[in-house]
């Protein structure tokens, strides 16, 4: 689903210049739930970055389901984005004055589908994320693992081919931070990849594939057992 | 162009974020409303202005005497020279060509005085011709006639305000006053566009007058009204030739300046009308000033707003929003907005204007207006530019990568 090769990106600050990745190879198939693990300044949130065309990479070949991204302006930078992927950040970046079912449609808005059925669709994930009840409220209304789910619903819509969770549980307190991987993790049962940058170990340790870096580039890359969470919701 | 679900989207947002939307709308009503307010009230100086100085006819020369520098043919210098009515004759017959009318002045002031009531007014002794000079208006009764010159008759049309003076709210028609002892029987009121002071002007035929000086056939000043379509050539070729034969008639030296003075009102209203223009220009200045005082809030409000929804925006370019779809959406929002809200100011400042009418007159704003035209163009303008100044912070945040823009504040 995702080939990195020999994947190179460095920062320009002030003069000199900062290699925050030096050559990252890296395989993902399809319906793995990968965890990107590593200290502050490793170049994890780069990583997903540029897997999140948020950023370009400056050597090496990105290849998004056998096709190679590159020559990325904006717009098609845009359009890729919202057609294959999906975002979860850490601080859940709701629009603050749009309630829940209009923030889960509005990627489809820029899918350009019709209001009707944009409304129907976010309704549907929504329910789907036990959420149906809170469509009409704000995100300052909702509790932090619920503006979780809502950002999850919204990253979901478009049906991606994969989900980009930066930190997902890092502003959660660890029962919520349990319901929103558990949510990902029926995500990924359902059969979409998904990566997780973390750097909680027993977050990591809820994926199927842990991979650590560490300046810049990978130092393990392991399969591991997933420790499952049960339902609750 | 139009596109029902982007609308939707802004007005969306719009109605979601009423405070931002108050302010940049607030922002520009405002300098439409001020530019427009100042506008017309800088017309409606000019209104006054024009109504002060521009009230008289315009084909006129004020003819005046007074002494001699030089001596000449035998007189001395520093004689008085006066006037006498045989002039007024002489002059209709020689410039029979040029004149339209002709007509006395003779300035006195006068105790005035009906029944108890009384006051300290001037009275000028004139020919009923003199109403055109004028423009005096008759609003009661009537001007004097040429049977009042002509019998010499004590009768008197005076001011809006020495009726409102001595009579109150009665009638003066028909009314006997008493002019310095003399008893005068009031036959009009008038009023004058000119202003107060001439409203508290009495006329009297100028006969009668010389009749009460001890039958004197001397005149003040002499009134020469040119016809207009000799134009303004002509007026100076008559105003040189008139200077000429007073100076023969009376026997000033050729190159006296002193004995005989001829005010042109043509010129004098060339003079006002480079000042109305300058009041123009002043007027124009201020608006402009306005305005541009009203783009620089524009753009401060767009800078405000687009630094605000920069994390907005870095969302909806992460879901999936083209930079070009992000401008479009800043750039359409504003100019709804500023749409809306700058014909709102405009609309507002109109209609304040229009009532205004003469009631800011003793602050010499009268009929303060503006051309619905200027108003458009002006709002079209402050739009316009209120869309220039949205387009670039716009632009700015659009290439912000949504990286940057979703970093945690």
């Amino acid at each position: 689903m995702i080939k990195l090769e020999d994947l190179h990106k460095s920062y320009k600050i002030g003069n000199s210049s900062l290699h925050v990745l030096k050559g990252i190879n890296l395989n993902i198939k399809e319906g793995e739930l990968i965890a990107i693990m590593g200290s502050s300044g490793s170049g994890k949130s780069t990583l997903l970055n540029i897997i999140g065309m948020l950023d370009l990479l400056d050597n090496g070949t990105y290849r998004l389901d056998n096709v190679e991204i590159k020559n990325l302006n904006e717009t098609k930078a845009a359009k890729y984005r919202n057609k294959f992927l999906g975002f979860v950040f850490q601080s859940f970046n709701l629009i603050n004055y749009k309630n829940a079912v209009e923030n889960v449609s509005l990627p489809l808005y820029y899918q350009g589908i019709g209001r009707q059925e944009r409304q129907q669709k976010a309704m549907k994930y929504l329910q789907k994320f036990g959420l149906g009840d809170w469509s009409k409220h704000l995100p300052s209304e909702l509790s932090g693992g619920q503006k979780q789910r809502v950002a999850i619903a919204r990253a979901m819509v478009t049906e991606p081919k994969v989900l980009l969770a930066d930190e997902p549980t890092g502003a959660l307190d660890s029962k919520t931070s349990h319901e929103v991987m558990n949510l990902i993790q029926e995500i990924n049962n359902s059969g979409k990849t998904i990566l997780v940058v973390t750097h909680e170990e027993d977050i990591a340790k809820m994926c199927k594939r842990i991979v650590k870096l560490k300046d810049g580039i990978i130092v393990e890359d392991k399969k591991i057992k997933q420790n499952l969470i049960k339902s609750n919701v | 162009m139009f596109n029902k679900d982007r609308w939707q989207e802004i007005f969306e947002t719009i109605k979601k974020n009423k405070l931002r939307t108050f302010l940049s709308g607030f922002t520009v009503a405002l300098g439409i409303f001020i530019f427009i307010i100042l506008f017309g009230l800088g017309n409606g100086l000019k209104n006054s202005f024009k109504e002060f100085f521009l009230d008289d006819a315009t084909n006129i020369l004020y003819v005046e005497s007074g002494k001699t520098s030089k001596p000449f043919k035998g007189y001395k210098a520093s004689r008085k020279i006066e006037f006498e009515n045989e002039d007024l004759y002489d002059i209709q017959k020689f410039f029979s060509f040029y004149l339209d009318y002709i007509t006395p002045r003779i300035t006195r002031g006068a105790k005035i005085k009906f029944k108890n009531e009384y006051g300290n007014y001037t009275t000028r002794g004139v020919a009923p011709s003199h109403q055109f000079a004028e423009k005096t208006i008759v609003t009661n009764g009537r001007y004097l006639n040429d049977i009042d010159i002509k019998q010499k008759k004590k009768v008197a049309v005076i001011g809006r305000l020495v009726s409102r003076d001595l009579f109150g709210e009665e009638d003066p028609i028909g009314k006997f006053i008493d002019i310095g002892k003399t008893v005068f029987k009031v036959v009009g009121v008038f009023k004058d566009s000119g202003g107060d002071n001439e409203e508290r002007f009495v006329y009297i035929p100028y006969t009668t007058r010389q009749k009460m000086e001890k039958a004197t056939k001397k005149i003040g000043s002499i009134i020469v009204a040119f016809k207009p379509e000799i134009g303004n050539s002509g007026a100076l070729a008559f105003e040189k030739q008139l200077r000429e034969y007073i100076k023969q008639k009376k026997f000033i030296a050729p190159s006296d300046s002193k004995g005989v003075f001829i005010r042109n009102v043509s010129d004098d209203l060339k003079r006002n009308q480079q000042f109305a223009s300058a009041l123009q220009v002043i007027v124009t200045f201020v608006g402009i000033g306005t305005l541009i005082a009203g783009i620089i809030g524009i753009s401060n409000i767009m800078v405000f707003v687009v630094k605000e929804r920069t994390k907005e925006l870095g969302i909806r370019k992460a879901l999936g929003a083209s930079p070009k779809s992000v401008i479009n959406m800043v750039l359409q929002e504003s100019i709804f907005i500023t749409t809306i809200s700058g014909y709102v100011g405009m609309f507002f400042a109109v209609l304040i204007l229009k009532n205004t009418g003469d009631r800011l007159e003793d602050y010499f704003i009268k009929n303060p207006y503006i051309n619905l035209s200027t108003a458009f163009f002006a709002t079209i303008v402050l739009i316009l530019f209120g869309a220039i100044a949205g387009y670039v912070p716009a632009k700015r945040a659009a290439s912000i990568k949504p990286i940057v823009a979703l970093r945690d504040e």
